[in-house]
Protein backbone atom coordinates (compact mmCIF):
# COMPACT_ATOMS: atom_id res chain seq x y z
CA UNK A 1 0.00 0.00 0.00
CA UNK A 2 1.04 3.75 -0.67
CA UNK A 3 0.18 5.09 2.19
CA UNK A 4 1.21 8.86 2.92
CA UNK A 5 0.74 11.51 5.80
CA UNK A 6 -0.17 14.18 3.21
CA UNK A 7 -0.79 13.81 -1.10
CA UNK A 8 -0.56 17.19 -2.94
CA UNK A 9 -2.20 17.11 -6.79
CA UNK A 10 -0.53 19.69 -9.12
CA UNK A 11 2.82 20.75 -8.98
CA UNK A 12 2.40 23.96 -9.97
CA UNK A 13 3.09 27.20 -7.65
CA UNK A 14 0.87 26.39 -4.72
CA UNK A 15 1.68 22.55 -5.15
CA UNK A 16 5.44 22.84 -5.24
CA UNK A 17 5.67 24.89 -2.23
CA UNK A 18 2.86 23.05 -0.04
CA UNK A 19 5.14 19.93 -0.93
CA UNK A 20 8.61 21.42 0.05
CA UNK A 21 7.16 23.14 3.34
CA UNK A 22 5.61 19.67 4.46
CA UNK A 23 8.46 17.52 3.72
CA UNK A 24 10.71 20.01 5.68
CA UNK A 25 8.64 19.69 8.65
CA UNK A 26 9.28 16.35 8.33
CA UNK A 27 5.89 14.78 6.48
CA UNK A 28 6.02 11.94 4.16
CA UNK A 29 4.91 13.53 1.06
CA UNK A 30 3.10 12.59 -2.04
CA UNK A 31 2.95 15.35 -5.45
CA UNK A 32 0.96 14.20 -8.29
CA UNK A 33 1.17 15.74 -11.35
CA UNK A 34 -0.26 15.07 -15.33
CA UNK A 35 2.26 17.02 -16.78
CA UNK A 36 6.03 15.35 -17.45
CA UNK A 37 7.72 17.75 -15.23
CA UNK A 38 6.69 20.79 -12.50
CA UNK A 39 5.72 24.34 -13.08
CA UNK A 40 1.96 24.15 -13.76
CA UNK A 41 0.68 26.52 -15.91
CA UNK A 42 2.71 29.36 -15.30
CA UNK A 43 5.68 27.63 -15.04
CA UNK A 44 5.29 25.16 -17.25
CA UNK A 45 8.59 23.19 -18.71
CA UNK A 46 10.59 25.22 -16.91
CA UNK A 47 13.10 22.70 -16.26
CA UNK A 48 13.67 22.30 -19.60
CA UNK A 49 13.43 25.35 -21.46
CA UNK A 50 16.12 26.90 -23.54
CA UNK A 51 18.09 29.88 -22.79
CA UNK A 52 16.31 31.69 -26.29
CA UNK A 53 12.80 31.04 -25.14
CA UNK A 54 13.36 31.65 -20.91
CA UNK A 55 14.28 35.21 -22.56
CA UNK A 56 11.62 35.48 -24.78
CA UNK A 57 9.37 34.01 -21.90
CA UNK A 58 10.76 37.20 -19.89
CA UNK A 59 10.99 36.92 -15.50
CA UNK A 60 7.78 36.57 -14.62
CA UNK A 61 8.44 33.31 -15.74
CA UNK A 62 12.07 32.42 -15.32
CA UNK A 63 11.65 33.66 -11.56
CA UNK A 64 9.76 30.10 -11.74
CA UNK A 65 13.04 28.05 -11.73
CA UNK A 66 14.06 28.84 -8.33
CA UNK A 67 10.99 26.88 -7.13
CA UNK A 68 10.66 24.31 -9.21
CA UNK A 69 14.50 23.23 -9.02
CA UNK A 70 13.72 22.32 -4.96
CA UNK A 71 11.87 19.79 -5.73
CA UNK A 72 14.80 17.54 -6.68
CA UNK A 73 16.77 17.61 -4.02
CA UNK A 74 13.77 17.54 -1.39
CA UNK A 75 12.32 14.25 0.13
CA UNK A 76 9.28 15.15 -1.56
CA UNK A 77 8.00 12.17 -3.66
CA UNK A 78 6.86 13.48 -6.94
CA UNK A 79 5.31 11.79 -9.41
CA UNK A 80 4.78 13.08 -13.14
CA UNK A 81 2.48 11.82 -16.09
CA UNK A 82 -0.05 10.73 -13.04
CA UNK A 83 -3.13 11.71 -13.38
CA UNK A 84 -5.43 11.35 -10.84
CA UNK A 85 -9.15 10.26 -11.52
CA UNK A 86 -10.77 9.45 -8.73
CA UNK A 87 -10.99 11.12 -5.50
CA UNK A 88 -12.36 9.27 -2.39
CA UNK A 89 -13.68 10.71 0.58
CA UNK A 90 -11.29 9.59 3.15
CA UNK A 91 -8.11 10.66 1.37
CA UNK A 92 -7.95 7.31 -1.39
CA UNK A 93 -6.86 8.45 -4.71
CA UNK A 94 -6.46 6.77 -8.13
CA UNK A 95 -4.19 7.79 -10.88
CA UNK A 96 -2.85 6.47 -13.84
CA UNK A 97 1.22 6.69 -14.86
CA UNK A 98 1.09 5.38 -18.54
CA UNK A 99 -2.06 3.20 -18.39
CA UNK A 100 -0.90 1.97 -15.14
CA UNK A 101 -3.21 2.79 -12.03
CA UNK A 102 -2.38 2.93 -8.54
CA UNK A 103 -4.12 3.47 -5.69
CA UNK A 104 -2.44 5.72 -3.07
CA UNK A 105 -3.94 7.06 0.34
CA UNK A 106 -3.27 10.31 2.22
CA UNK A 107 -4.58 11.49 6.06
CA UNK A 108 -4.85 14.38 4.19
CA UNK A 109 -4.94 15.47 0.68
CA UNK A 110 -4.20 19.20 -0.58
CA UNK A 111 -5.54 19.72 -4.28
CA UNK A 112 -3.38 22.46 -6.13
CA UNK A 113 -4.99 21.72 -9.64
CA UNK A 114 -5.30 25.37 -10.85
CA UNK A 115 -7.49 26.50 -13.10
CA UNK A 116 -9.06 27.07 -16.63
CA UNK A 117 -9.17 29.47 -18.97
CA UNK A 118 -13.28 30.76 -18.81
CA UNK A 119 -15.05 29.65 -22.28
CA UNK A 120 -15.08 32.33 -24.55
CA UNK A 121 -18.23 31.27 -26.91
CA UNK A 122 -18.14 33.93 -29.88
CA UNK A 123 -19.91 32.34 -33.09
CA UNK A 124 -17.05 30.34 -34.66
CA UNK A 125 -14.69 29.70 -31.41
CA UNK A 126 -15.13 26.26 -32.47
CA UNK A 127 -13.25 26.72 -35.74
CA UNK A 128 -9.67 25.35 -36.04
CA UNK A 129 -7.30 28.23 -35.41
CA UNK A 130 -9.59 29.58 -32.94
CA UNK A 131 -7.79 28.57 -29.32
CA UNK A 132 -7.14 30.39 -26.31
CA UNK A 133 -4.11 32.75 -25.74
CA UNK A 134 -3.78 29.99 -22.90
CA UNK A 135 -3.07 27.31 -25.18
CA UNK A 136 -0.49 29.77 -27.69
CA UNK A 137 1.46 30.01 -24.14
CA UNK A 138 1.69 26.28 -23.66
CA UNK A 139 2.27 25.73 -27.39
CA UNK A 140 5.10 28.49 -26.78
CA UNK A 141 6.63 26.96 -23.53
CA UNK A 142 6.37 23.59 -23.89
CA UNK A 143 7.46 23.16 -27.91
CA UNK A 144 8.91 26.61 -28.64
CA UNK A 145 5.90 26.68 -31.72
CA UNK A 146 4.48 30.21 -32.32
CA UNK A 147 1.79 30.95 -34.42
CA UNK A 148 1.88 33.78 -37.69
CA UNK A 149 0.38 36.61 -37.19
CA UNK A 150 -2.32 35.99 -34.55
CA UNK A 151 -5.11 38.22 -33.80
CA UNK A 152 -5.43 37.89 -29.87
CA UNK A 153 -8.62 38.98 -29.00
CA UNK A 154 -10.80 39.37 -25.41
CA UNK A 155 -9.57 41.12 -22.32
CA UNK A 156 -6.81 40.16 -19.01
CA UNK A 157 -2.90 40.78 -17.94
CA UNK A 158 -2.52 37.45 -19.39
CA UNK A 159 -3.54 38.75 -23.26
CA UNK A 160 -0.69 41.39 -22.98
CA UNK A 161 1.70 39.48 -21.87
CA UNK A 162 1.40 36.37 -24.42
CA UNK A 163 1.37 39.83 -26.98
CA UNK A 164 5.14 40.73 -25.44
CA UNK A 165 6.15 37.06 -25.14
CA UNK A 166 5.28 36.33 -29.13
CA UNK A 167 7.26 39.85 -29.76
CA UNK A 168 9.92 38.81 -27.77
CA UNK A 169 10.10 35.38 -29.86
CA UNK A 170 10.09 36.95 -32.94
CA UNK A 171 6.67 36.30 -34.55
CA UNK A 172 4.43 39.92 -33.37
CA UNK A 173 0.62 39.56 -33.15
CA UNK A 174 -1.36 41.24 -36.02
CA UNK A 175 -3.42 43.09 -33.60
CA UNK A 176 -5.08 42.94 -30.24
CA UNK A 177 -8.65 43.60 -29.91
CA UNK A 178 -9.93 44.43 -26.15
CA UNK A 179 -13.66 44.28 -24.99
CA UNK A 180 -12.18 45.79 -22.32
CA UNK A 181 -14.18 50.10 -21.87
CA UNK A 182 -13.27 52.89 -20.43
CA UNK A 183 -16.00 52.34 -17.74
CA UNK A 184 -14.07 49.40 -16.81
CA UNK A 185 -10.74 51.41 -15.89
CA UNK A 186 -12.31 53.88 -14.20
CA UNK A 187 -14.92 51.50 -12.07
CA UNK A 188 -12.12 49.57 -11.27
CA UNK A 189 -9.81 52.68 -9.90
CA UNK A 190 -12.23 52.63 -6.83
CA UNK A 191 -10.68 49.13 -5.91
CA UNK A 192 -6.88 50.27 -6.41
CA UNK A 193 -5.34 49.47 -3.26
CA UNK A 194 -2.69 51.81 -1.39
CA UNK A 195 0.11 48.99 -1.52
CA UNK A 196 3.54 48.59 -2.87
CA UNK A 197 2.82 45.63 -4.33
CA UNK A 198 -0.12 46.88 -6.17
CA UNK A 199 1.98 49.54 -7.80
CA UNK A 200 4.68 47.26 -8.64
CA UNK A 201 2.03 44.96 -10.64
CA UNK A 202 0.42 48.44 -12.19
CA UNK A 203 4.20 48.94 -13.04
CA UNK A 204 4.66 45.71 -14.94
CA UNK A 205 1.48 46.17 -16.63
CA UNK A 206 2.40 49.80 -17.62
CA UNK A 207 5.93 47.76 -19.00
CA UNK A 208 4.11 45.68 -20.84
CA UNK A 209 1.59 48.10 -22.74
CA UNK A 210 5.00 50.12 -23.78
CA UNK A 211 6.45 47.04 -25.32
CA UNK A 212 3.41 46.18 -27.11
CA UNK A 213 3.35 50.51 -28.69
CA UNK A 214 6.74 49.76 -29.64
CA UNK A 215 6.67 47.07 -31.45
CA UNK A 216 3.52 48.76 -33.28
CA UNK A 217 1.08 46.31 -32.61
CA UNK A 218 -2.30 48.00 -33.25
CA UNK A 219 -4.74 47.87 -29.96
CA UNK A 220 -8.66 48.04 -30.70
CA UNK A 221 -10.27 48.63 -27.51
CA UNK A 222 -13.98 48.31 -26.28
CA UNK A 223 -14.55 45.99 -29.24
CA UNK A 224 -18.33 44.09 -29.50
CA UNK A 225 -19.39 41.35 -31.46
CA UNK A 226 -16.88 39.14 -31.96
CA UNK A 227 -17.47 36.85 -34.22
CA UNK A 228 -14.89 34.50 -35.91
CA UNK A 229 -15.30 33.90 -39.31
CA UNK A 230 -14.55 30.83 -41.73
CA UNK A 231 -16.03 27.64 -42.70
CA UNK A 232 -13.42 24.79 -42.21
CA UNK A 233 -10.49 26.99 -40.41
CA UNK A 234 -10.99 30.30 -39.10
CA UNK A 235 -10.41 33.51 -41.73
CA UNK A 236 -11.21 36.76 -39.96
CA UNK A 237 -12.28 38.07 -36.74
CA UNK A 238 -14.98 40.32 -37.33
CA UNK A 239 -16.36 43.50 -34.46
CA UNK A 240 -17.46 46.72 -33.69
CA UNK A 241 -15.08 49.21 -31.88
CA UNK A 242 -16.26 52.48 -30.95
CA UNK A 243 -19.05 52.57 -33.51
CA UNK A 244 -16.68 50.92 -36.50
CA UNK A 245 -17.02 47.77 -37.54
CA UNK A 246 -13.64 45.76 -38.60
CA UNK A 247 -12.56 42.79 -40.05
CA UNK A 248 -9.41 41.35 -39.55
CA UNK A 249 -7.99 38.33 -41.78
CA UNK A 250 -6.12 35.78 -39.50
CA UNK A 251 -5.81 32.43 -39.34
CA UNK A 252 -5.24 31.93 -36.21
CA UNK A 253 -7.73 33.71 -33.42
CA UNK A 254 -6.29 33.59 -29.61
CA UNK A 255 -9.20 34.16 -27.27
CA UNK A 256 -9.29 34.85 -23.37
CA UNK A 257 -11.14 36.27 -20.68
CA UNK A 258 -9.57 35.76 -17.54
CA UNK A 259 -9.08 32.02 -15.77
CA UNK A 260 -11.79 30.39 -13.62
CA UNK A 261 -10.83 27.49 -10.75
CA UNK A 262 -11.20 24.38 -12.03
CA UNK A 263 -13.78 22.58 -9.87
CA UNK A 264 -14.17 19.32 -11.41
CA UNK A 265 -12.42 17.51 -8.46
CA UNK A 266 -13.77 19.49 -6.28
CA UNK A 267 -17.49 18.86 -7.48
CA UNK A 268 -16.51 15.20 -7.68
CA UNK A 269 -16.19 14.97 -3.72
CA UNK A 270 -19.35 17.11 -3.52
CA UNK A 271 -17.86 19.65 -1.41
CA UNK A 272 -19.52 23.27 -1.03
CA UNK A 273 -19.25 25.67 -3.66
CA UNK A 274 -20.05 29.48 -3.55
CA UNK A 275 -20.91 31.80 -6.52
CA UNK A 276 -18.34 34.36 -6.31
CA UNK A 277 -20.10 37.78 -7.92
CA UNK A 278 -16.60 39.34 -8.29
CA UNK A 279 -14.66 36.50 -10.44
CA UNK A 280 -17.98 35.71 -12.37
CA UNK A 281 -17.51 31.75 -11.49
CA UNK A 282 -18.00 29.38 -8.71
CA UNK A 283 -15.27 29.30 -5.70
CA UNK A 284 -14.89 25.40 -3.39
CA UNK A 285 -15.76 26.75 -0.04
CA UNK A 286 -13.06 26.78 2.15
CA UNK A 287 -11.75 28.86 5.29
CA UNK A 288 -8.75 31.10 6.39
CA UNK A 289 -5.91 28.45 5.70
CA UNK A 290 -7.80 26.59 2.66
CA UNK A 291 -9.91 23.38 4.61
CA UNK A 292 -12.85 22.70 2.48
CA UNK A 293 -16.27 20.94 4.12
CA UNK A 294 -14.59 17.82 4.01
CA UNK A 295 -11.76 17.36 6.79
CA UNK A 296 -9.67 15.43 4.71
CA UNK A 297 -9.33 17.60 1.95
CA UNK A 298 -7.86 21.38 1.49
CA UNK A 299 -7.72 23.54 -1.55
CA UNK A 300 -4.86 25.82 -2.82
CA UNK A 301 -3.76 28.49 -5.57
CA UNK A 302 -6.18 29.26 -8.60
CA UNK A 303 -8.12 26.54 -7.80
CA UNK A 304 -9.52 28.01 -4.47
CA UNK A 305 -9.94 31.33 -5.82
CA UNK A 306 -8.22 33.11 -8.77
CA UNK A 307 -5.14 35.20 -7.19
CA UNK A 308 -1.86 34.54 -9.32
CA UNK A 309 1.28 32.77 -8.68
CA UNK A 310 2.50 34.53 -6.04
CA UNK A 311 -0.52 34.11 -3.93
CA UNK A 312 -0.59 30.56 -5.36
CA UNK A 313 2.97 30.29 -3.35
CA UNK A 314 2.15 31.54 -0.43
CA UNK A 315 -1.10 29.65 0.00
CA UNK A 316 1.08 26.59 -0.52
CA UNK A 317 3.07 27.75 2.14
CA UNK A 318 0.51 28.64 4.78
CA UNK A 319 -2.07 25.95 4.44
CA UNK A 320 1.16 23.71 3.94
CA UNK A 321 2.43 24.45 6.81
CA UNK A 322 -0.91 24.18 8.78
CA UNK A 323 -1.24 20.95 7.44
CA UNK A 324 1.99 19.73 8.55
CA UNK A 325 1.55 21.39 12.53
CA UNK A 326 -1.99 19.78 12.72
CA UNK A 327 -0.33 16.26 12.23
CA UNK A 328 2.13 16.54 14.99
CA UNK A 329 5.08 18.15 12.68
CA UNK A 330 8.02 20.81 13.32
CA UNK A 331 6.59 23.70 12.44
CA UNK A 332 7.45 27.28 13.82
CA UNK A 333 4.04 28.36 15.59
CA UNK A 334 3.84 32.02 13.95
CA UNK A 335 4.54 30.83 10.70
CA UNK A 336 1.02 30.39 9.46
CA UNK A 337 -0.37 33.97 10.95
CA UNK A 338 2.81 35.61 9.52
CA UNK A 339 1.68 34.09 6.02
CA UNK A 340 -2.04 35.06 6.29
CA UNK A 341 -0.82 38.51 6.69
CA UNK A 342 1.60 38.58 3.76
CA UNK A 343 -1.48 37.27 1.78
CA UNK A 344 -3.39 39.30 2.63
CA UNK A 345 -1.26 42.34 1.17
CA UNK A 346 -0.95 39.93 -1.60
CA UNK A 347 -4.39 39.39 -2.40
CA UNK A 348 -5.39 43.30 -2.10
CA UNK A 349 -5.06 43.80 -5.64
CA UNK A 350 -7.47 41.35 -6.94
CA UNK A 351 -10.86 43.89 -6.72
CA UNK A 352 -9.37 45.71 -9.20
CA UNK A 353 -7.87 43.24 -11.79
CA UNK A 354 -11.38 41.26 -11.55
CA UNK A 355 -13.28 44.55 -12.03
CA UNK A 356 -11.04 45.78 -14.92
CA UNK A 357 -10.61 42.62 -17.01
CA UNK A 358 -14.67 41.86 -15.73
CA UNK A 359 -15.58 39.35 -18.98
CA UNK A 360 -18.69 41.43 -21.16
CA UNK A 361 -21.86 40.09 -20.48
CA UNK A 362 -22.18 39.00 -24.65
CA UNK A 363 -19.63 36.31 -23.30
CA UNK A 364 -21.30 35.30 -19.95
CA UNK A 365 -24.36 34.98 -22.16
CA UNK A 366 -24.06 34.71 -25.82
CA UNK A 367 -26.27 35.34 -28.47
CA UNK A 368 -28.50 32.67 -29.31
CA UNK A 369 -26.49 31.01 -32.60
CA UNK A 370 -23.71 31.20 -30.79
CA UNK A 371 -22.31 27.27 -29.73
CA UNK A 372 -22.16 26.91 -25.53
CA UNK A 373 -21.28 23.26 -25.16
CA UNK A 374 -19.02 22.21 -28.35
CA UNK A 375 -18.70 18.71 -27.58
CA UNK A 376 -22.34 18.27 -28.39
CA UNK A 377 -22.91 21.13 -30.21
CA UNK A 378 -25.48 22.87 -28.30
CA UNK A 379 -26.41 26.58 -28.73
CA UNK A 380 -27.42 28.95 -26.42
CA UNK A 381 -30.41 29.21 -27.95
CA UNK A 382 -31.62 25.90 -26.79
CA UNK A 383 -30.37 26.36 -23.57
CA UNK A 384 -32.46 29.37 -23.42
CA UNK A 385 -35.67 26.84 -25.31
CA UNK A 386 -35.32 24.51 -22.02
CA UNK A 387 -35.92 27.42 -19.72
CA UNK A 388 -38.69 28.64 -21.32
CA UNK A 389 -40.03 24.32 -20.27
CA UNK A 390 -39.06 24.87 -17.18
CA UNK A 391 -35.42 23.52 -16.98
CA UNK A 392 -34.22 24.99 -14.07
CA UNK A 393 -30.52 23.87 -13.48
CA UNK A 394 -27.65 22.34 -15.34
CA UNK A 395 -28.34 18.83 -14.63
CA UNK A 396 -31.97 19.07 -16.54
CA UNK A 397 -30.82 20.42 -19.03
CA UNK A 398 -29.14 17.06 -20.00
CA UNK A 399 -32.56 15.92 -20.15
CA UNK A 400 -33.73 17.97 -22.65
CA UNK A 401 -30.71 17.76 -25.20
CA UNK A 402 -26.80 16.48 -24.47
CA UNK A 403 -25.29 19.66 -23.15
CA UNK A 404 -22.56 18.83 -20.65
CA UNK A 405 -22.21 15.06 -21.97
CA UNK A 406 -19.83 14.74 -23.95
CA UNK A 407 -15.82 14.59 -22.96
CA UNK A 408 -15.09 17.79 -21.40
CA UNK A 409 -17.62 16.70 -19.02
CA UNK A 410 -19.58 20.37 -19.30
CA UNK A 411 -15.88 21.98 -18.35
CA UNK A 412 -16.27 24.20 -21.68
CA UNK A 413 -19.91 24.98 -21.15
CA UNK A 414 -20.64 24.94 -17.17
CA UNK A 415 -20.32 28.53 -16.36
CA UNK A 416 -21.96 29.64 -19.75
CA UNK A 417 -25.18 27.15 -18.79
CA UNK A 418 -25.32 28.66 -15.49
CA UNK A 419 -25.21 31.98 -16.45
CA UNK A 420 -28.02 31.53 -18.69
CA UNK A 421 -30.46 29.92 -16.88
CA UNK A 422 -29.34 32.10 -14.21
CA UNK A 423 -30.52 35.21 -16.47
CA UNK A 424 -33.53 32.89 -18.05
CA UNK A 425 -35.14 31.78 -14.90
CA UNK A 426 -34.35 35.13 -12.91
CA UNK A 427 -32.70 33.53 -10.42
CA UNK A 428 -28.72 33.75 -8.89
CA UNK A 429 -26.25 31.62 -10.56
CA UNK A 430 -25.81 30.09 -6.82
CA UNK A 431 -29.23 28.66 -6.58
CA UNK A 432 -29.53 27.68 -10.57
CA UNK A 433 -25.59 25.46 -9.46
CA UNK A 434 -23.63 23.77 -11.37
CA UNK A 435 -23.50 19.90 -12.96
CA UNK A 436 -22.78 17.21 -11.08
CA UNK A 437 -19.77 15.37 -11.66
CA UNK A 438 -18.86 12.16 -11.60
CA UNK A 439 -15.48 10.01 -11.20
CA UNK A 440 -13.46 9.58 -12.95
CA UNK A 441 -12.87 12.75 -13.46
CA UNK A 442 -10.51 12.08 -16.59
CA UNK A 443 -11.53 9.44 -19.21
CA UNK A 444 -10.12 6.26 -18.28
CA UNK A 445 -9.98 2.95 -20.24
CA UNK A 446 -11.73 -0.04 -18.99
CA UNK A 447 -9.03 -1.59 -18.47
CA UNK A 448 -7.66 1.04 -16.12
CA UNK A 449 -10.65 0.53 -14.57
CA UNK A 450 -10.49 -3.09 -13.92
CA UNK A 451 -6.95 -2.93 -12.57
CA UNK A 452 -8.38 -0.48 -9.73
CA UNK A 453 -10.96 -3.26 -8.57
CA UNK A 454 -8.53 -5.84 -9.08
CA UNK A 455 -6.58 -3.88 -6.68
CA UNK A 456 -9.14 -3.34 -4.02
CA UNK B 1 -0.28 28.95 -39.68
CA UNK B 2 2.38 27.78 -36.52
CA UNK B 3 6.11 27.63 -36.99
CA UNK B 4 9.05 25.82 -34.79
CA UNK B 5 11.47 28.08 -33.31
CA UNK B 6 14.91 27.01 -33.47
CA UNK B 7 14.63 23.52 -33.33
CA UNK B 8 15.57 21.70 -30.09
CA UNK B 9 16.70 18.58 -29.69
CA UNK B 10 16.75 15.12 -32.19
CA UNK B 11 14.54 15.30 -35.43
CA UNK B 12 12.18 12.41 -35.71
CA UNK B 13 9.52 11.04 -37.78
CA UNK B 14 6.01 10.47 -36.69
CA UNK B 15 2.88 9.70 -38.83
CA UNK B 16 -0.69 11.38 -38.82
CA UNK B 17 -3.03 9.26 -41.16
CA UNK B 18 0.01 7.46 -42.67
CA UNK B 19 1.77 10.55 -43.87
CA UNK B 20 5.43 11.06 -42.60
CA UNK B 21 5.28 14.31 -40.30
CA UNK B 22 9.00 15.56 -38.96
CA UNK B 23 8.95 16.46 -35.17
CA UNK B 24 10.76 16.74 -32.19
CA UNK B 25 11.56 14.25 -29.77
CA UNK B 26 9.83 14.78 -26.59
CA UNK B 27 7.70 17.81 -28.01
CA UNK B 28 4.00 18.16 -27.56
CA UNK B 29 2.24 16.08 -29.86
CA UNK B 30 -0.55 18.27 -30.78
CA UNK B 31 2.33 21.35 -30.92
CA UNK B 32 4.05 18.84 -33.63
CA UNK B 33 0.95 18.17 -35.71
CA UNK B 34 0.19 21.86 -35.62
CA UNK B 35 3.83 22.69 -36.81
CA UNK B 36 3.30 20.41 -39.62
CA UNK B 37 0.84 22.13 -41.06
CA UNK B 38 -2.36 19.72 -39.60
CA UNK B 39 -5.63 21.64 -39.19
CA UNK B 40 -7.91 19.41 -38.81
CA UNK B 41 -7.28 16.69 -36.02
CA UNK B 42 -11.13 15.70 -35.54
CA UNK B 43 -15.10 15.72 -36.73
CA UNK B 44 -17.26 16.90 -34.44
CA UNK B 45 -19.36 13.97 -33.80
CA UNK B 46 -23.04 15.61 -33.86
CA UNK B 47 -22.49 18.21 -36.53
CA UNK B 48 -19.35 16.32 -38.87
CA UNK B 49 -17.05 19.95 -38.62
CA UNK B 50 -13.63 19.60 -38.45
CA UNK B 51 -11.95 20.63 -35.44
CA UNK B 52 -8.84 21.59 -33.49
CA UNK B 53 -6.66 21.84 -30.36
CA UNK B 54 -8.76 24.79 -28.22
CA UNK B 55 -6.97 24.50 -24.51
CA UNK B 56 -3.72 22.54 -24.65
CA UNK B 57 -4.45 21.56 -21.55
CA UNK B 58 -6.28 18.95 -21.17
CA UNK B 59 -9.67 20.32 -20.43
CA UNK B 60 -11.36 20.77 -24.05
CA UNK B 61 -11.03 17.33 -25.81
CA UNK B 62 -11.04 18.57 -29.26
CA UNK B 63 -7.43 17.49 -29.73
CA UNK B 64 -8.59 13.59 -29.78
CA UNK B 65 -6.32 11.38 -32.14
CA UNK B 66 -6.23 7.84 -32.01
CA UNK B 67 -2.90 5.54 -31.23
CA UNK B 68 -3.02 1.97 -30.78
CA UNK B 69 -6.74 1.75 -31.54
CA UNK B 70 -7.36 4.39 -28.26
CA UNK B 71 -8.69 7.59 -28.56
CA UNK B 72 -6.34 10.13 -26.96
CA UNK B 73 -5.53 13.86 -25.98
CA UNK B 74 -2.60 15.01 -28.40
CA UNK B 75 -2.22 17.77 -26.11
CA UNK B 76 -1.16 15.58 -23.45
CA UNK B 77 0.93 13.14 -24.81
CA UNK B 78 4.50 13.59 -25.97
CA UNK B 79 6.04 12.73 -29.91
CA UNK B 80 8.08 9.97 -29.83
CA UNK B 81 9.99 8.07 -32.72
CA UNK B 82 7.85 6.40 -35.57
CA UNK B 83 4.45 7.38 -33.41
CA UNK B 84 1.29 6.48 -35.61
CA UNK B 85 -1.17 8.95 -34.92
CA UNK B 86 -4.75 8.94 -36.80
CA UNK B 87 -8.17 10.92 -37.00
CA UNK B 88 -10.69 9.04 -34.92
CA UNK B 89 -12.68 6.47 -36.31
CA UNK B 90 -15.26 5.82 -32.98
CA UNK B 91 -15.05 8.27 -31.16
CA UNK B 92 -18.20 6.90 -28.57
CA UNK B 93 -15.28 5.24 -26.33
CA UNK B 94 -14.40 8.49 -24.97
CA UNK B 95 -18.42 9.63 -24.09
CA UNK B 96 -18.76 9.17 -20.16
CA UNK B 97 -22.12 7.64 -20.42
C1 LIG C 1 -3.32 27.97 -19.74
C2 LIG C 1 -2.94 28.91 -18.64
C3 LIG C 1 -1.80 29.71 -18.75
C4 LIG C 1 -1.44 30.58 -17.73
N1 LIG C 1 -0.32 31.36 -17.87
C5 LIG C 1 0.01 32.25 -16.90
C6 LIG C 1 1.15 33.10 -17.02
O1 LIG C 1 1.90 33.01 -18.00
N2 LIG C 1 1.40 34.00 -16.04
C7 LIG C 1 0.61 34.11 -14.93
O2 LIG C 1 0.87 34.94 -14.05
N3 LIG C 1 -0.47 33.30 -14.78
C8 LIG C 1 -0.78 32.40 -15.74
N4 LIG C 1 -1.89 31.60 -15.59
C9 LIG C 1 -2.67 31.72 -14.35
C10 LIG C 1 -2.21 30.58 -13.43
O3 LIG C 1 -3.36 29.83 -13.14
C11 LIG C 1 -1.53 30.98 -12.15
O4 LIG C 1 -0.71 32.08 -12.25
C12 LIG C 1 -0.70 29.84 -11.51
O5 LIG C 1 -0.20 28.95 -12.47
C13 LIG C 1 -1.59 29.12 -10.55
O6 LIG C 1 -0.84 28.17 -9.87
P1 LIG C 1 -1.49 26.88 -9.24
O7 LIG C 1 -0.36 26.17 -8.56
O8 LIG C 1 -2.67 27.25 -8.43
O9 LIG C 1 -2.05 26.01 -10.46
P2 LIG C 1 -1.38 25.51 -11.83
O10 LIG C 1 -0.14 26.22 -12.09
O11 LIG C 1 -2.46 25.57 -12.84
O12 LIG C 1 -1.03 23.99 -11.54
C14 LIG C 1 -1.99 22.98 -11.46
C15 LIG C 1 -1.36 21.65 -11.81
O13 LIG C 1 -2.29 20.61 -11.48
C16 LIG C 1 -2.17 19.60 -12.42
N5 LIG C 1 -3.43 18.84 -12.44
C17 LIG C 1 -4.69 19.32 -12.62
N6 LIG C 1 -5.60 18.33 -12.56
C18 LIG C 1 -4.90 17.19 -12.33
C19 LIG C 1 -5.29 15.82 -12.16
N7 LIG C 1 -6.57 15.44 -12.20
N8 LIG C 1 -4.30 14.91 -11.97
C20 LIG C 1 -2.99 15.28 -11.93
N9 LIG C 1 -2.58 16.57 -12.06
C21 LIG C 1 -3.52 17.50 -12.27
C22 LIG C 1 -1.87 20.30 -13.72
O14 LIG C 1 -1.17 19.45 -14.61
C23 LIG C 1 -1.02 21.48 -13.27
O15 LIG C 1 0.35 21.24 -13.42
C24 LIG C 1 -2.26 30.69 -16.58
C25 LIG C 1 -3.40 29.89 -16.47
C26 LIG C 1 -3.75 29.00 -17.47
C27 LIG C 1 -4.98 28.16 -17.30
S1 LIG D 1 -6.54 20.81 -26.86
FE1 LIG D 1 -8.03 20.83 -25.31
S2 LIG D 1 -7.84 18.82 -24.55
FE2 LIG D 1 -6.23 18.89 -25.94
Amino acid sequence: MNNYDIIVVGAGPAGVSAALEMSQAGAKVLLLDEQSSPGGQIYRSITKTSPELLSALGPSYSEGASLVNKLAPSKVHYQPCATVWQFGDDGILLYSVDGQVTQATGKHVILATGALERPVPIPGWTLPGVMTAGAAQILLKSSGVVPEQAVLAGSGPLLYLLATQLIRAGSPPKALVETQTTSDFIAALRFLPRTFAAWKMMAKGLDLMREIKKAGVPRYKSARDLTAIGTTQVKALTFEAKGIKHKLDCDSLLLHQGVVPNTQISRSLRLEHRWNKRQACFHPFTNGVGLTTNDTYSIIGDGRAIGGAHVAVLEGQNTGAFVAASFGFQVDPDRVFKLLKILEKERAIRPFLDRLYQPPKEILTPKDETVVCRCEEVSAVDIRDYAKIGCLGPNQTKAFGRSGMGPCQGRCCGLTVTEILASENKLSQQEVGSYRIRSPIKPVTLGEIAQADDDN
Amino acid sequence: MFRRLKPQGQKIQIFFDDQEIEAIEGENLAAALLAADVTHFRSNPVSKQPRAPYCMMGACFECLVEIDGQSKQACMIEATVGLKVGTLKDISGVDDE
